[in-house]
């Protein structure tokens, strides 16, 4: 009887490893897996950047906080899996009976903030470079002299020299309005405006200034840098500077907007400085255009009847 | 008669007898109509799990649709009607009252009380928080709210959100509220006021110690956000404009009145987790709890912190660089009490003699899973880093190995080490620990690659997204993994409701406990104690088992935990 419940229990436990060992396979097939897999190795650990220098600098910085990140997590888990290896109960062993060790509590309690002190000071002396934009390069846009702002929120670079493009975000479109006076005058015909698609010069500084004109709406394209709340009611800063020609940049509103939040897409462009003006011209003389368009259909319908002309 | 009157039978220990003869009612009149804690608590508890699988199964409607690019199985308003409920179901019908189910069964057994302070409130509480969730329930037959369980204003205003939904999630706020205080309140003057004779402040079960501070934190929260959605309320119908920022509101506002409720609410919701699990590992390891004062010091601390650190939720609104600096710092001092517990926890368990039954299987994989949740948060406090990942799924990810480790690991732990006590049998080993690893291995599933999902840009809330911008592969996995953990879950109830019936019979203490639950009959008799012990320690139970074994020289015998020892 004795004998066959230690035969019950030696069975027991062999099936209890090899269980073990299953579930130890599975979990490193499965890990595996994903790192074999193409498609999911890409940002597996790390954020999106290459863009622009403050999606850099957050990258970097990240990639610090992740390193120390990953020792912490392997020294708790590492001993908490040991002590649940180590110590299960077996016949004969006894339970050290300790309540505790001041010194030790002292010790990982000052340990602890040690290590968030050095966090802050890591990302204290990252934060200018994701904060503070640098001038345009020589074969940016060359922009006129720079407009000296009150703002302390308002990021400029160092010559205060910056492209200033407007973002509206409404129900579930982003609206861009482009240069310094889509601030004061943006429905005047000097200022060329986009829908969705952002047009950029490369090596240029571009300031953005960011509204919405109805919900709360969040701008956020990854590897230009991070996001940004358009609260209704104020008005929000970021920058960026993008330096490949060419390249297109993917972002998405990042705040919950209603309905079709997930269709609120944003995409950049980045074009050669010359491209960018000859695109701006072309936008003005497309807008002039259907503008002209819209007041000629006007007024063939309130001449026909169809339309009833609104006199302010 | 005395505690050593008692102390002198050998086994069963406990003598607790029902002092009157129930009154002969009608088992549901009995049921609506008591006051008594054990079964307002068993209520609170079946009421909340039933919440949890509602709530379970709004999830994986979204883990379905986001199976595959471009899905149209659920229409974009749907989705979001799924996301608003499955987030405040699970914090306002689950989480929360769940804590206060075992803690309204438990805190009076724990301190030797024989029911709570204010029986009458008690069940008030009960009835407030089961039509709350009527209230909002209800809103399924007619138009669900869309705006999300933060429901940001300007979405939430009558212009974006014109339905009642709204409506009925703002009365869900208050009576889930009011119910929350009345407790809160009931636990605290029961606290206080309740303990057995010899029980300190430095002999207060480390569980209780958990929720007097969840009780303080809910005095101290819950009043804001009552205000916010009463404001919110007069905003939609009676013409104020508190949060409209066409008439000099402003939407800021709320998001400071809703996070400074909504972040103390994410340690209401984990701190009495924390207290199972101070409770459980040491009748496991068969150890004192490492450092009791410094766990109960860091339960204080960090609901101190708690209320200091609600603008990490804001890092993308507009505010000024230094105050984004503030609370990165008071982000990370709330690690350093977070830490010490996971490292007494772990000492806890170091040179222990560990029984390994359900109940610890969970407790070891909460700490498992909080720690990452805990290094993410750290991570995420970084404002600068916060910037990427804010409101994407890198956020969902922290969070829900913070909550499904805090909270659910724990309750789930807190489920299988109290069942016998509550239902007077056992739960299956065996089936439980397959639910474990089911769970275990299918919440890793689900949640460790939503991480790099937001590492590689998608955003939260989204109801589908393209193929081929590498997130495909991800959200497949994360599916599939939702379903295990979904199945895993299932397996517990089961086990539950299969073993009120087939469960061996647990007897008083079958774990060998250390709290004064185990010193009377299991289920308790309705005035819970014949005779309340004084308390001489923080383990009044082991000091009592020990003194017979001493007295008698018999070794205690226990429901059978003996089995779990290796050879």
């Amino acid at each position: 009887m004795r004998s066959d419940a230690k035969n019950d229990l030696h069975r027991r436990g062999a099936r209890g490893n090899r269980r073990r060992r299953l579930a130890l396979t599975v979990a490193l097939i499965l890990c595996g897996s994903l790192l074999l897999a193409p498609d999911a190795f890409a940002n597996f650990l790390t954020p999106k950047s290459g863009g622009s220098p403050n999606a850099d600098a957050i990258h970097s910085l990240y990639l610090i906080v992740l390193y120390i990140a990953a020792v912490i997590f392997a020294l708790v888990e590492g001993a908490l899996f040991y002590s649940v290896y180590k110590f299960r109960a077996k016949k004969g062993a006894v339970a050290a009976q300790i309540h505790g060790n001041t010194r030790l509590e002292i010790g990982w309690t000052v340990g602890a903030a040690l290590i968030l002190v050095v966090l802050t000071t890591i990302t204290f002396i990252k934060l200018p470079s994701i904060l503070n934009p640098p001038n345009s390069s020589a074969d940016g846009l060359t922009l006129s002299g720079g407009v000296l702002t009150a703002s302390t929120t308002e990021p400029v670079p160092p010559n205060g020299k910056s492209l200033v493009i407007c973002i509206t975000g409404r129900q579930f479109i982003w609206a861009y309005y482009y240069g310094s006076a889509c601030e004061t005058d943006p429905y005047s015909s000097k200022v060329a405006y986009s829908y969705q698609e952002m047009y950029v010069p490369a090596n240029t500084t571009i300031v953005l200034h960011i509204q919405s004109l109805d919900v709360i709406h969040s701008w956020w394209v990854p590897s230009l840098g991070g996001k940004v709340d358009a609260v209704p009611g104020y008005t929000t800063y970021t920058w960026f500077k993008a330096s490949k020609v060419g390249a297109l940049y993917h972002g998405q509103c990042a705040e919950l907007c209603g309905r079709l939040h997930s269709a609120m897409t944003a995409l950049v462009k980045v074009l050669t400085p010359a491209q960018y003006q000859r695109w701006v011209t072309q936008q003005k003389a497309l807008i002039a255009d259907q503008e002209m368009q819209v007041l000629a259909l006007r007024k063939a319908l309130i001449a026909t009847g169809n339309l009833t002309a609104n006199l302010s | 008669m005395s505690a050593s009157d008692t102390a002198l039978r050998p086994v069963p220990q406990v003598i607790a007898h029902e002092v009157t003869k129930p009154r002969e009612t009608k088992k549901w009149v009995d049921w609506i109509t008591t006051t008594d804690h054990k079964k307002i608590g068993i209520m609170y508890l079946v009421l909340t799990f039933v919440f949890f699988i509602l709530g379970g199964i709004e999830a994986l409607l979204m883990r379905l649709q986001l199976s595959v690019p471009n899905n149209t199985l659920i229409t974009p308003e749907h989705y979001n009607q799924l996301l608003t409920l499955h987030g405040t179901t699970m914090i306002f019908l689950f989480v929360v009252p769940v804590m206060a189910g075992f803690g309204n069964y438990f805190v009076p057994l724990m301190i030797g009380a024989r029911d709570m302070a204010f029986p009458r409130l008690n069940a008030l509480s009960f009835w407030l928080l089961l039509f709350g969730g009527i209230v909002f329930y209800f809103s399924l037959f007619f138009q669900p709210p869309e705006a999300g369980w933060w429901s940001y204003p300007p979405l939430s205003s009558i212009l974006y959100s014109p339905s009642g939904g709204q409506d009925a999630w703002i009365f869900l706020i208050h009576l889930t509220g009011i119910s929350s205080l009345v407790g809160a309140i009931n636990f605290f003057a029961t606290i206080v006021n309740m303990r057995a004779p010899g029980m300190g402040w430095g002999r207060l079960p480390l569980f209780v110690w958990s929720i007097l501070i969840y009780a303080i934190l809910l005095i101290i929260a819950l009043p804001v956000v009552a205000a916010a959605v009463t404001m919110l309320l007069t905003d939609r119908h009676f013409g104020t404009h508190f949060f409209d920022p066409t008439d000099h509101g402003s939407p800021l506002l709320w998001q400071h009145l809703f996070w400074f409720f909504g972040h103390p609410e994410v340690y209401i919701m984990i701190l009495p987790g924390f207290g199972m699990i101070s409770e459980i590992i040491p009748v496991f390891s068969r150890k004192p709890i490492f450092g009791y004062k410094a766990i109960a010091a860091a339960t204080c601390v960090i609901a101190f912190l708690a209320l200091l650190v609600w603008g990490h939720h804001l890092f993308a609104s507009p505010l000024p660089v230094v105050v984004l600096g503030f609370f990165m710092l008071s982000s990370f001092l709330i690690a350093i009490p977070t830490g010490v517990k996971i490292f007494n926890w772990i000492a806890t368990l170091w040179r222990g003699s560990l029984v390994m039954t359900t109940s610890l299987y969970f407790a070891i994989g909460f700490i498992a899973i909080f720690t990452i949740g805990g290094i993410t948060g750290v991570i995420l406090a970084i404002f600068p880093i916060d910037w990427q990942l804010n409101d994407t799924y890198f956020v969902v990810a922290h969070f829900h190995y913070v909550l499904m480790g805090g909270a659910v690991f724990t309750v789930f732990s807190g489920l299988y080490y109290w069942y016998p006590k509550i239902t007077g049998r056992l739960m299956n080993e065996t089936l439980g620990k397959w639910s474990f690893w089911l769970m275990f291995w299918g919440f890793n599933l689900t949640f460790f690659v939503q991480h790099a999902l937001g590492l590689s840009g998608m955003p939260r809330r989204v109801y589908t997204y393209p193929p081929g911008v590498g997130w495909s592969t991800y959200n497949l996995i994360s599916t599939i993994g939702s379903f295990i953990l979904g199945f895993g879950i299932l397996l517990t109830f089961i086990n539950v409701f299969r073993s009120l019936k087939v469960g061996a019979i647990a007897g008083p203490d079958p774990w060998k406990g250390n709290t004064l639950e185990w010193f009377t009959a299991s289920p308790p008799p309705a005035n819970n104690f014949d005779v309340i012990p004084r308390v001489r320690s923080v383990e009044p139970m082991r000091d009592i088992r020990r003194q017979i074994e001493h007295d008698t020289g018999v070794a205690q015998k226990t429901g059978g935990s003996e089995q779990f020892a290796r050879a």
